[in-house]
């Protein structure tokens, strides 16, 4: 595999796991706090899946990069602007409606995308993306029911997620924004082009919506810059400070 | 201690169906299905396992119990190599360990998507508490009937 090629694979599998591993530790911040005793389960439950798929991905990352770092390495000891991650996923849980609706988002994009890289011509890829689809599969089931149920709930329930929907909008974009990145994966049959995955998403996307009576805005505007790294929130920061504190306090430090 | 020298797979098969699941105990690995593939080469011992959830943290837990059991055979020298593809699946639950979960009071992941029946009174009348329970593995059902709530082990 010629340095180009490798280097944007190393880009790729740190896209995969950062997303896995922001959204698993934002979930995690539940713990202990959620409404209900069930959903406070069903919360660490979804995180422990991701941050398992997290121990993949990073881990294939740290071996196509070859420079001796290790998963561990890769998750605790780089800064913000090293992080890959869809802006989406950071940002803050602020309630249960947002931290469930970016759930269903994140999960509507997922199932078929880790279904496409089951296809992968890289057989590494296409076994983290098959043992990471059935628990997708599953969250996807509880994040739109849930989504619906709260949608078309109460009065004050559906006011709660249809502003998380408006929140949360600008950010779904960035999901289908390809970059020389994807290109290059592409082209080598790694992974499908994002972009491909739109329609497909967007009419999961109307059929949940209209069933958990929310509205969809019409902007198509989109916050960018999370995949590449180029410009995160400055919410990622602070998590990664509480994620990190031990593993920068005590370097190497293990159970 | 028995020291291994003439060790078949069979046999290997057969001591680590004497490990318990450290969060079911009443079913082995070998009925769980985590384990892939056993083999033996020169009284070397290579065991094949795989992980239920990717996240599961039993995982260290049944590597550690098969080198102690296996150990105590007098198997001291393995290899324990982990495999993700294919994904686990519920599928290669066995018979024996579906009937245990039962009498022990967690019913059986079912094609359906939901427990067949309550594992206490029997009965059909079952509704879902939630999707997630004590382990990665487990959903939260209750009966209708009996009104006692279960663990549903999940179909994946």
């Amino acid at each position: 595999m010629d340095q180009t090629l490798k280097d944007h694979l190393v880009a790729f599998l740190l896209r995969q796991g950062d997303n896995t591993l922001v959204l698993g530790h934002r979930t995690s911040e539940w713990c202990g706090t959620a409404p209900a005793l069930e959903e406070d389960i069903a919360l660490a439950n979804t995180a422990l899946d991701l941050i398992g798929q997290t121990q993949l991905w990073l881990g294939y990352a740290a071996e196509v990069e070859g420079t001796g770092r290790t998963a561990n390495d890769l998750a605790f000891r780089r800064d913000a602007y090293d992080f890959k991650n869809l802006l989406m996923l950071e940002v803050p849980n602020e309630d249960f409606g947002r931290t469930i609706l970016r759930q269903f988002f994140f999960d509507a994009f997922q199932v078929p995308w880790l279904d496409a890289l089951q296809g992968s011509t890289d057989e590494r890829v296409a076994g983290i993306a098959a043992k990471s689809l059935k628990e997708a599969l599953y969250h996807l089931d509880r994040s739109s029911e849930t989504v619906i149920a709260l949608g078309d709930g109460t009065e004050v329930s559906n006011s709660r997620m249809q502003a998380a929907l408006d929140y949360l909008w600008p950010y779904t974009g960035e999901m289908f924004a390809d970059d020389a990145t994807d290109a290059a994966m592409s082209g080598a049959g790694i992974a499908p082009l994002p972009s491909t995955l739109h329609t497909g998403w967007r009419g999961k996307v109307a059929e949940v919506m209209t069933s958990a009576t929310l509205t969809t805005p019409d902007s198509t505007f989109s916050h960018k810059g999370g995949r590449t790294g180029t410009r995160h929130t400055e919410h990622l920061g602070h998590m990664l400070a509480t994620m990190q504190v031990l593993q920068r306090s005590h370097p190497g430090a293990a159970w | 201690m028995s020291v291994a020298t003439d060790i078949t797979t069979a046999q290997i098969w057969a001591w680590l169906d004497t490990v318990p699941d450290p969060e079911i105990p009443v079913i082995s690995v070998v009925d769980l299905g985590v384990i892939r593939d056993v083999t033996v080469t020169d009284g070397r011992v290579k065991v094949t396992i795989t992980p239920t959830y990717s996240g599961c943290p039993a995982m260290a837990v049944i590597a550690m119990d098969i080198e102690t059991a296996l150990a105590k055979h007098g198997v001291h020298q393995l290899e324990l190599d982990t495999r993700i593809a294919p994904p686990w699946t519920t599928d290669w639950l066995s018979d024996k360990g579906r009937a245990r979960l039962e009498t022990y009071g967690i019913a059986p992941p079912q094609v359906a998507g939901g427990p067949e029946r309550c594992p206490h009174c029997k009965s059909t009348e079952v509704e879902k508490i939630s999707a997630f329970g004590s382990t990665p593995c487990k959903a939260q059902w209750r009966c209708t009937a009996c009104l006692e709530p279960f663990d549903y082990f999940k179909c994946i």
